[in-house]
């Protein structure tokens, strides 16, 4: 029996019907069987089903167990796990273990469920395919052929082919939603702030987001609900009260959607997209929310914008991955700065190396006012802009990408053309507000396509009543 | 070349100084941040700087840095934000290091000091700003490798900035010595130049007489101590002056100073230079300071050196050297504020602290904080002296001594033990002088026959029949009522 949802695994293990061991061992066979997908880097056999044996022990003696006992979940390799490796899928992260759990870790622990193992992923989450990892890249499993988006394509393959039932992702520009729309699953970018980056490996400091990866909604609701909340070791995380996950479950009241109208007119928006999107309009308005277009003159700044900054911050972030302390150091080198420049040359890969050195680029001197300070300048307006929509309308409504799931190798030799791949996903990025990618049909080559629905800041409760009317027009 | 030649040019110094803050947990980590631990056990995951991990501001560092730009005079910025400085080195684990940029906490306010003929002048500064500490690289610890010791590695550090206004390497060294005495009154900084908790970088530039433009600046790095920043600050002036002499130019550069013999050399020169790169740390939010925050830190302040010696001076009649030699040290001022609770004869503390008390500190080479007495045990000598119950001879040469040994007794109870107790009581002592003077006729009548100097002998054989403990005021007077009183 292959679950999609929690409640379902939680009706047979409370049941009876099942034990948790037998879940585990279930997943740890399908992960197997599917091992050339490639979506999991390191499976954690030993360990789940120990945890799964203790699980089943007090489930049988009838004491109590955490809401997300029966949850067997997968782990973007960019978020630490104490005393198990984390690589961001970085050959100079080589040998590298945690000695500490990430926040949203520890609470996700602290309600029972099992992490199974780590997800592969784009290089320190940097891309949109999967083919920058330097494992080898994720295959989708709708379609072998295609990939899994990025960068958080091993999470989404992984949920897609039920060798999960959730997985983690992180989000800096897209990474959860897009290859959540590339494998037709449900991928939760939360309000920035929202969920602590307390051992998420950092790309872009002041857009990484945790968030889950889910078939339902229901699901990302509830593993946003626990992993939510101030962490006192993330000084950007929020105070914020934590709606509870069952609001997301309640009917969503009649609400205004505007449609971006350059979103619309975008030439590279692919035909099927466009209808599904038309798609979803029609269900809403006949039941009677209502949809207009609205105005955001600042699509063809948000890509530009989002990789000067993101790439700025990148640069700095990933200065500790030096050979020094941990990881790779090159065998070559024969002095300090030998250590730094072989260490560095040879454990990063190209698209990594090319960020840091755009942002290395943005950053400097003689250069800096041109673009960094530009790009922080554009990023308010564009934050502006995107509030003000929240003052015309509750969602932002639009296609997650402009396309399906493209096939390997079709775009990687155009950095360009694959950064245009986050023209849909960014603005939330940029302005800080929350998203979700929610599964809408197949097109014409039988791909799944995503619907994206945004909303203002911390209004997580809304969004998601919002992605659960979008999931009920599938049928 | 002559000194008058010399006398031609003018040093400009400006001086950066970093003071390690005495703050019991790291700037942006809660693992330990004191001196002397075994190596890398002062450390967690976030001053490691492990992947995954950010920073949280410790708001102590926050509450020292206000403290000193109160006492400094600056204004304290509202809005306060972190940077990034990037730059490479193996003892800076994240490969940045927590600054802050455009945004100082204190800015405008100035240090005064005495220049060299020792007239007060104000020095400027440029910013007080916050930041943390790398860590240390140990280079000579084992033959082949550099050893990295991370206990340093997010201390919190203020770094002091001056502009270029100090004129001699003397003016330097008082700057120094204030700023010192400063943070250690403030208890943020214990001012430790040999062991780095004070660092000092010199920008030095030379410049003829009169030029209004400074000259190309040379920073000094690598002295520590404050005498060596004097020694650096010498030495450069005549070496910048020399090269100008013999046609060179003076180029931007960075030089170590050799405290061996006294001389710097080049570490690097401007083209070397780092582009630091610096933008907004994006993992701390800004740090806002409301009027109600400064009002409640400045309340909690303890008195300055420059208050202390006002009070000294206008209100308790001290001349400036006693009051400049008492706030020299806060452990000082602050045990003589003491004794001020305890006794209202302010001379005698003052005395009691500059002579008895240093001296007994000197010879064991000790500090006051180690200093067996409480205040109100001197000001209990100094009573016991005012009252007549002993003599100041006694109170200095015996009491004080006998006291240290035995600082759980009291004053008097020693001078009991001890027979210190003067004679004060008029009857015993008027049968003690008629003793003694009975037993002298011939010098009783020639006193009377005018030879008035012979009083100081009856004082002395007074004195000596009481065993020292005669109160010589009563004694005195007595004795002059009898010799006087004609037979």
């Amino acid at each position: 029996m292959q679950y999609r949802c929690l409640q379902q695994v939680r009706n047979d293990l409370f049941a009876g019907n099942i034990t948790m061991e037998q879940l585990v061992a279930d997943y740890l066979l399908r992960i197997q069987s599917q091992a050339h997908l490639h979506a999991f880097l390191e499976v954690f056999e030993h360990d789940a089903i120990e945890q799964a044996r203790q699980l089943d022990r007090r489930i049988h003696n009838g004491e109590n167990t955490g809401r997300l006992a029966g949850m067997v979940i997968g782990i973007k390799d960019n978020i630490s796990i104490k005393n198990k490796a984390v690589t961001a899928s970085s050959r100079i992260l080589q040998g590298y273990q945690s000695i500490y759990h990430a926040t949203a870790i520890e609470r996700l622990l602290a309600e029972d469920a099992i992490i199974v193992g780590r997800l592969n992923c784009d290089e320190f989450a940097m891309g949109s395919s999967n083919e920058n990892s330097s494992l080898g890249p994720t295959l989708n499993p709708i379609d072998e052929r295609c990939v899994p988006g990025g960068s958080s394509g091993g999470s989404a393959a992984a949920v897609a082919a039920n060798l999960c039932l959730a997985a983690l992702g992180s989000d800096t520009g897209g990474s959860i939603r897009q290859p959540a729309a590339f494998c037709g699953v449900v991928g939760l970018k939360p309000t920035y702030g929202r969920i602590s980056r307390y051992g998420l490996l950092a790309y872009g400091s002041s857009f990484d987001q945790i968030g889950p990866l889910t078939h339902t909604v229901e699901d990302a609701a509830l593993l946003l609900e626990i992993m939510a909340g101030k962490d006192a070791k993330d000084a950007t995380s929020s105070s914020r009260p934590v709606p509870s996950s069952t609001l997301a479950s309640q009917p969503l009241p009649h609400s205004k959607f505007g449609v971006p109208l350059d979103v619309l007119n975008n030439p590279n928006l692919q035909p099927d997209v466009k209808k599904a999107l038309d798609d979803v309009i029609e269900h809403l308005k006949s039941q009677g929310h209502t949809v207009q277009t609205v105005s955001f003159p600042y699509l063809d700044y948000l890509v530009p914008t989002y990789y000067i900054l993101s790439t700025a911050e990148a640069s700095s972030n990933l200065s500790r991955y030096d050979g020094i302390h941990y990881g790779y150091r090159s065998p070559h080198a024969q002095t300090l700065d030998e250590v730094y420049k072989k260490s560095r040359s040879e454990g990063f890969g190209k698209e990594v190396k090319r960020r840091i050195m755009l942002g290395t680029f943005v950053l400097s001197s003689g250069y800096y006012d041109a673009y960094y300070t530009k790009a922080q300048r554009v990023r308010r307006l564009i934050r502006n802009a995107t509030l003000d929509i929240f003052q015309q309308v509750d969602f932002i409504l639009q296609p997650t990408t402009p396309g399906t799931a493209f096939r390997f190798g079709q775009r990687s030799d155009d950095p360009v053309r694959m950064y245009l791949e986050d023209i849909f996903t960014v603005q939330a990025n940029l302005a800080g507000v929350p998203a979700i990618s929610v599964p809408y049909g197949m097109d014409t080559q039988n791909l799944p396509i995503g619907i994206q629905v945004m909303s203002n800041d911390f209004t997580e409760a809304s969004l998601l009543q919002a992605a659960s009317l979008l999931e009920s027009f599938n049928v | 070349m002559t000194d008058i030649e010399f006398d031609n040019y003018e040093v400009v110094v400006g001086l950066e100084v970093h003071a390690q803050l005495l703050t019991l947990s790291k700037a942006y980590s809660s693992d330990a941040a004191s001196y002397g631990a075994s190596p890398n056990t002062l450390v967690s995951p976030v001053s490691l700087g492990l992947p995954g991990t950010l920073p949280v501001f410790n708001q102590k560092v926050l509450e020292f840095a206000v403290k000193l730009g109160i006492a400094l005079q600056c204004d304290i910025r509202h809005e306060n934000r972190f940077a990034r400085k990037n730059y490479f080195y193996a003892d800076l684990p994240k490969g940045y290091q927590i600054t802050q940029d455009d945004t100082p906490i204190c800015y405008n306010g100035f240090v005064t000091i005495k220049d060299e003929e020792g007239r007060e002048k104000k020095i400027n500064l440029e910013r007080i700003h916050m930041e943390e500490d790398a860590g240390k690289s140990m280079h000579d610890q084992d033959p082949f490798d550099s050893l990295i010791d991370l206990n340093r590695a997010g201390v919190p550090l203020i770094e002091i900035v001056s502009k270029p206004e100090l004129r001699s390497a003397k003016e330097a060294y008082n700057y120094l010595t204030e700023i010192r005495k400063i943070v250690r009154y403030l208890d943020i900084c214990d001012g430790n130049m040999e062991e780095g908790s004070l660092r000092c970088d010199a920008n030095i530039s030379v410049r003829k007489k009169g030029d209004t433009s400074l000259g190309k600046k040379v920073e000094v790095k690598n002295m520590n101590s404050i005498r060596n920043v004097q020694r650096a600050i010498e030495f450069e002036t005549k070496r910048q002056i020399q090269e100008i002499k013999n046609g060179q130019v003076i180029h931007q550069e960075t030089r170590s100073f050799d405290a061996l013999n006294g001389s710097t050399i080049p570490m690097r020169s401007k083209e070397m230079a780092h582009d630091y790169r610096y933008f907004t740390e994006p993992d701390l939010p800004p740090v806002f300071v409301n009027t109600d925050y400064i009002a409640k830190v400045k309340s909690s302040m303890p008195p300055l050196p420059s208050q202390l010696f006002l009070k000294y001076t206008q209100h308790l009649g001290l001349s400036d050297y006693d009051a400049a030699v008492i706030t020299e040290s806060k452990q000082d001022a602050m045990f003589f504020e003491q004794m001020l609770i305890h006794t209202q004869n302010v001379k005698a503390a003052a005395n009691w602290m500059m002579v008895h008390i240093k001296s007994y500190l000197n010879e064991l080479g000790i500090s006051i904080l180690d200093f067996p007495l409480q205040p109100k045990q001197i000001a209990e000598i100094i009573h016991a002296i005012d009252h007549g119950m002993i003599s100041q001879t006694a109170g200095t040469q015996s009491i004080f001594p006998a006291l240290i040994n035995n600082p759980t007794s009291d004053v008097k109870q020693l001078a009991a033990q001890l027979d210190l107790l003067q004679q004060s009581d008029e009857d015993a002592l008027s049968l003690l002088i008629d003793q003694v003077l009975s037993a002298l006729p011939d010098d009783v009548a020639r006193y009377r026959d005018g030879k008035k100097g012979l009083l100081g002998m009856f004082m002395g054989e007074v004195m000596k029949a009481s065993k020292g403990k005669a109160d010589p005021k009563i004694t005195n007077q007595l004795l002059r009522n009898k010799l006087d009183l004609k037979p």
